[in-house]
């Protein structure tokens, strides 16, 4: 029987949500395929997670060594190129993750087999794989056929396959592990923990989020005289904080905080996938852009498609009056 | 040291109306503003940083067709000493895993010490191309790069990950770099530099000077329009209107 291969993402001794995303993924597809799903978790001391991966995979294969304690794309490459020539799966899943990309192309050239990034869609169509890939800052999407092959690596987004419970019952089997050693060219050495502001948009009830639409940095008091008058606090779009003119701790999204505030307002922010990830559980979105096509009115409740020079100050106008 | 940056010439789409063009698998170019990708700016001014503190060249990379000079000219003009453009226009399928096969098919025959590439380009978001060409080199590479600091012949290398952790690792060289936008803040090239630049010499390499038979991994079927989700609640009328009409919904809710 054909086998697909999830590779088990966790950190600091947790199982990362993209994991059980993963396995639900592969669970529809073993099920449309005829297949079994096989995860495989690379650790040490993982017993507990081990555990809680039962019920999500056919086969658990968990190799417990020292090397595994923490994340590094090398050690994993290594590893995993042993344990797929072994195994032979059909296909091997990834999550399109820091950890996924680290050591996913690169592992996939090693092995010579076919391989695509940041899937939002897998299909097995007649023994090939087909994926769906989005493009041009999400404004397309497009559909891709991998080459002909007797074996795929493919990494997922995150978030567009939302995890199911599993009734599965694993069979949990230790395997040696194929490495001992971190290589001398690249040598996990730490985690630094982000540094923390002095705001926590993540305990407010309104968030503003200002993106690139904003323009220059002068223009940032509007946004924060904005959300002075409606009572809350500023957030930014990541290409804010990498220009230096919001600290990190105020960046929304995958690479920065998630925030589930009663009123998200999105001022000048396309709506990239890894900026949603970030703020897509917020009781109510409003988003002020105007591009009509922009992704982020895919998200919002409301939108305004105007110039945010002009709304804000007539916005902030209008609740300065109610508030009257 | 010698170092190496690839850079891609890509369509601005994020503010731009994007269309599929009549053959279905390509979008419609020619109103389209292009620049170089914005993490593989990052990635020059890395490379930047580093030989203005140890001294060495910077040699600029790009596999595209020719207005892909313009933006090698840009990274000439803020410091790279010389360039190359690969004819992008004499391959097709470019994935990112043929991309870095085209590249490697280039580089293998400079000396480098560190090559520095965007964590992705905007325009297919592969985040390959880095990883891949590091494990046809057979060097050691990190990706979503966020530091790179050169000490005693060591690399002290910070990868960022979710929620903004860091991920700090120890490498030696050569290597390959993929960088995460916002590492440092890149320079703007002088008026002087671009007109000296507009003279250099690019060298430009084709089908006849690779010898690999490449394969590439995909083939873009069609591309298709999003499927609209939720789809927001569009407020319409004038500026005061829809102003009046969002104040409205923000006071239903209790929020002021
Ligand atoms: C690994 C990785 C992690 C990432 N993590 C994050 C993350 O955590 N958070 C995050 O936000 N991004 C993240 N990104 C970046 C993300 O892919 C996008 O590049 C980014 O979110 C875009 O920010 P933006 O919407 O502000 O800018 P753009 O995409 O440039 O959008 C600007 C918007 O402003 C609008 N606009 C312009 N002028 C006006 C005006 N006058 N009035 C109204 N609207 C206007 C435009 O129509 C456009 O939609 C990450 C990327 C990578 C590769």
């Amino acid at each position: 029987m054909a086998t697909i291969l999830a590779v088990i993402e966790h950190r600091q001794g947790v199982i990362r949500d993209i994991t059980f995303e993963l396995l639900t993924l592969g669970r529809k597809l073993v099920e449309k395929n005829n297949a079994q799903l096989t995860g495989v978790l690379l650790g040490h001391d993982t017993q507990s997670l081990a555990e809680s991966l039962r019920t999500h995979v056919h086969r658990l294969l968990v190799v417990d060594h020292e090397v595994f304690s923490d994340f590094n794309g090398e050690t994993y490459q290594q590893a995993l190129t042993a344990i797929i020539k072994k195994e032979n799966p059909f296909l091997t899943l990834v999550g399109n993750t820091a950890f996924g990309i680290d050591f996913c192309p690169s592992l996939a050239t090693q092995l010579g087999v076919p391989f695509t990034t940041d899937c939002i869609g897998v299909e097995m169509v007649d023994g090939r794989i087909r994926v769906t890939r989005q493009l041009y800052d999400g404004k397309m999407d497009a559909h891709v056929q991998l080459a002909e092959s007797s074996s795929y690596v493919l990494t997922v987004r995150s978030g567009i396959c939302p995890a199911e419970q599993g009734n599965l019952s694993a069979e949990i089997q230790k395997i040696e592990s194929p490495v001992v050693s971190q290589p001398d060219y690249k040598k996990f050495i730490e985690y630094i923990e982000a540094v923390v502001g002095d705001v926590d948009i993540t305990k407010a009830d309104v968030v503003v989020g200002v993106g690139r639409g904003i323009k220059e940095q002068a223009n940032l008091p509007l946004v924060e005289d904005f959300a002075k008058a409606i009572g809350g606090v500023v957030a930014c779009s990541r290409p804010i904080v990498d220009a230096n003119w919001l600290p990190k701790d105020r960046q929304v999204g995958s690479s920065g905080k998630t925030v589930k505030p009663k009123l998200y307002i999105a001022i000048g922010i396309s709506g990239a996938f890894q900026h949603i990830a970030g703020m897509k559980n917020s009781d109510t979105i409003i988003a002020i852009n105007k591009d009509s096509n922009a992704p982020i009115f895919n998200e919002a409740d409301y939108g305004i498609v105007d110039d945010l020079f002009k709304v804000l100050p007539a916005l902030k106008s209008k609740i300065l009056e109610i508030k009257k | 040291m010698d170092l190496i940056v690839c850079i891609k010439r890509v369509p601005q789409t994020a503010e731009a109306e994007v269309k599929i063009d009549s053959s279905g698998k390509d979008i419609v170019r020619d109103r389209l503003t292009f620049d170089m990708n914005e993490a593989d700016s990052y990635a020059l001014e890395a490379a930047i940083l580093l030989k203005e503190k140890f001294g060495g060249t910077i040699t600029a990379l790009s596999l595209g067709t020719a207005d892909a000079e313009d933006t090698l000219r840009i990274a000439l003009a803020k410091g790279a000493d010389s360039a190359i453009r690969i004819r992008a226009e004499e391959f097709v399928e470019l994935d990112g895993f043929k991309t870095a096969a085209l590249l490697k098919e280039v580089i293998k025959d400079i000396k480098f010490d560190a090559i520095f590439t965007g964590c992705m380009a905007t325009d297919d978001s592969y985040y390959q191309v880095g990883p891949v060409l590091a494990e046809l080199l057979r060097v050691g590479h990190a990706t979503l790069v966020s530091k790179v600091e050169v000490a005693d012949g060591k690399a002290q290398v910070n990868r960022e990950l979710e929620g903004g952790l860091i991920e700090h690792l120890e490498m030696s060289l050569p290597a390959v770099f993929a960088v995460q936008t916002g590492i440092n803040e890149p320079r703007y090239a002088s008026l002087i530099a671009i007109r000296r630049a507009a003279g250099k010499e690019i060298r430009v390499v084709g089908k006849e000077d690779i010898s690999l038979e490449l394969k590439s991994n995909s083939t873009l079927e069609e591309l298709f329009l999003p499927p609209v989700g939720k789809r927001a609640e569009i407020l319409s009328g004038s500026t005061d209107e829809i102003s009046a009409k969002a104040a409205t919904i923000i006071k239903e809710k209790g929020l002021i």
